[in-house]
């Protein structure tokens, strides 16, 4: 009679979360800040419709790093979840804070009972009406939530991209700042010796909440206005 | 919404393959949707109905208006119910019959439309639009069958053809397309024959609106359930543009001129009686301006300012 394999569940839950991070590090990352009229996110994206960042309800949008299969039908599943719970209450009852949890069910539950976890990392950021109702949620793929002041970076050098947008954020700057901010943080090179890259606008995805607007917040900036925020302002 | 043990999102949620919002809920929480039939016939005194619609293509767009007016049997159930609703960016929905049923259809096909939007990353076409609609209503069919018909009125800018187009529905879900104008509820009768007369094809945005708000004056004039502008209350009614750049709703101000005027033009001036002494009438200090109304006071002011 053979005995089966004995695993420590520490190191079943170690190898799983090893598997997921490695998942999550090899893609590109996503920088989510709020600016004094909203909340922004940006990414490396060569795609046009292939999304990272995409809207979820009238306040609420969602970025993600990670297997696009994996968080696109995460996606789907909030926007059918917002839209159900608007459809069944009211547009207002609908808040980032549920479909967080209702995302980290999902995620929390896949990563312990099925048998290779989601390789995601999600954003959910909903704009409020003043900037300190701002709210941006960072989950992980083991079903943790974050509950993030200001700014994220996630995916690819998460860690490092981390710290120099730490280094330079400052809360309340207006759009064009938080975009360059966001411009430069995407670009810096692999490691400090190495000559930074260039990332042209094209290749950028880039969308806002903006509390400004009357009932959907969510916008891509696209094109020639995308271009216009990231060129050298103006000079009187 | 039917909860895993777990907690997480069920499946139906993760489900790959659907962009339809309807769908999805037939699926899920059936019992949110409209259209679910019980017994009997629901006396029309009972029920709140809206009545009239029109629309009209113009240049570079369509218009659409409603009067405010929603009756139950005889009564007046509400004066100021808007029946002409934005349904995306770029269409528009008015809606006749149960109103009750039809404020909940409009709130079910906004959701579609946005659902789309929003999964699929672009708005669905116009010709997609129109046929959702008539998906949805045919869902409604067993309540219609009762008694509680919606008839809904559809337009849209086509962005692929750059022009307004209108699309009509019967309670079974039947779409047709019409063509340069159209109306539904209980007053389109007397707006259809107005339309008639005074649309014509390529008319500026600005008379198309005078047009459809015409159209509703007159079918507030032959149809008791359909209400017509209400200086008293302030009340007039919904007109919407749909253009390329969009579904605008015409203020409230602009209407009220474009009612005023109409109304100025059809006061009716009493034939000058063959009075006895009109020369002292005339020479009065104070003349008596109170039988022809507003119409002779524009007139000495719009005077006074020429000269």
């Amino acid at each position: 009679m053979s005995m089966p394999f004995y695993v420590s569940p520490e190191q079943l839950m170690k190898d799983r979360a090893d598997y997921a991070r490695k998942g999550i590090a090899r893609g590109r990352s996503v920088v989510v800040l709020a600016y004094d009229e909203g909340i922004c996110f940006a990414t490396e994206n060569p795609s046009r419709a292939l999304h990272k960042i995409s809207e979820i309800y009238d306040r609420i949008a969602f970025a993600a790093v990670g297997k696009y299969n994996e968080f696109e039908n995460l996606r789907v599943a909030g926007v059918r979840y917002a839209d159900l719970r608007g459809y069944s209450y009211d547009r207002v009852d609908v808040t980032a804070r549920g479909l967080a949890n209702a995302y980290a069910q999902t995620l929390g539950t896949v990563f312990t009972t099925e048998s290779k976890p989601l390789e995601v990392e999600l954003v959910v950021a909903e704009v409020g009406r003043q900037a300190a109702d701002d709210q941006i949620y960072r989950l992980t793929y083991d079903g943790s939530v974050a509950d993030e002041r200001g700014y994220v970076v996630m995916g690819g050098q998460a860690d490092r991209l981390g710290a120099l947008l730490a280094d330079r954020y400052t809360p309340g700057m207006p759009l064009r700042d938080a975009l360059r901010l966001a411009e430069a943080v995407l670009s810096a090179p692999a490691d400090d010796d190495a000559a930074p890259r260039v990332v042209e606008p094209a290749g950028l995805e880039v969308a806002v909440l903006d509390r400004t607007r009357e009932r959907r917040a969510f916008r891509r900036v696209v094109g020639k206005a995308l271009e216009d925020l990231l060129a050298d302002p103006p000079t009187a | 919404m039917s909860a895993e043990p777990s907690g997480r999102l069920p499946v139906a949620f993760t489900t790959p393959g659907s962009s339809s919002f309807v769908e999805f809920v037939s699926q899920v929480a059936p019992d949110l949707l409209p259209g679910r039939a019980g017994a009997g016939t629901v006396p029309p005194e009972l029920v709140p109905h809206g009545t009239t619609i029109v629309a009209g293509v113009c240049e570079g767009g369509v218009v659409m208006a409603g009067d405010r007016r929603a009756t139950a049997g005889p009564m007046i159930a509400s004066r100021h119910i808007e029946k002409v609703h934005p349904a995306d960016g770029h269409s528009a929905i008015g809606i006749a019959g149960s109103a009750g049923l039809a404020v909940e259809l409009v709130r079910l096909f906004q959701l579609e439309l946005e659902h789309f939007e929003k999964i699929e990353g672009m708005p669905l076409s116009l010709e997609g639009k129109a046929n959702r609609l008539a998906t949805i209503l045919r869902g409604n069919l067993p309540l219609a069958l009762q008694g509680l018909a919606v008839v809904p009125l559809f337009a849209g800018f086509d962005t692929e053809r750059q022009l307004g187009r209108i699309f009509s529905y019967d309670i079974t879900g039947g779409r047709y397309e019409e063509h340069d104008h159209h109306a539904v509820g209980s007053g389109s009768v007397f707006a259809r024959g107005s339309l008639k007369k005074r649309w014509s094809p390529g008319l500026p945005l600005a008379d198309a609106v005078a047009v459809a708000v015409e159209a509703l004056v007159d079918a507030a004039d032959d149809d008791a359930a359909t209400g017509g502008p209400d200086r008293v209350r302030a009340i007039y009614p919904v007109v919407a543009t749909i253009t390329a750049a969009g579904y605008e709703r015409v203020s409230d101000d602009q209407v009220a001129a474009v009612a005023m005027q109409i109304e100025t033009d059809r006061t009716v001036v009493p034939a000058a009686r063959p009075a006895a002494k009109p020369a002292r009438t005339r020479s009065a200090t104070k003349p008596a301006t109170k039988p022809t109304g507003s119409r002779s006071a524009k007139k000495t002011t719009g005077g006074g300012e020429s000269q």
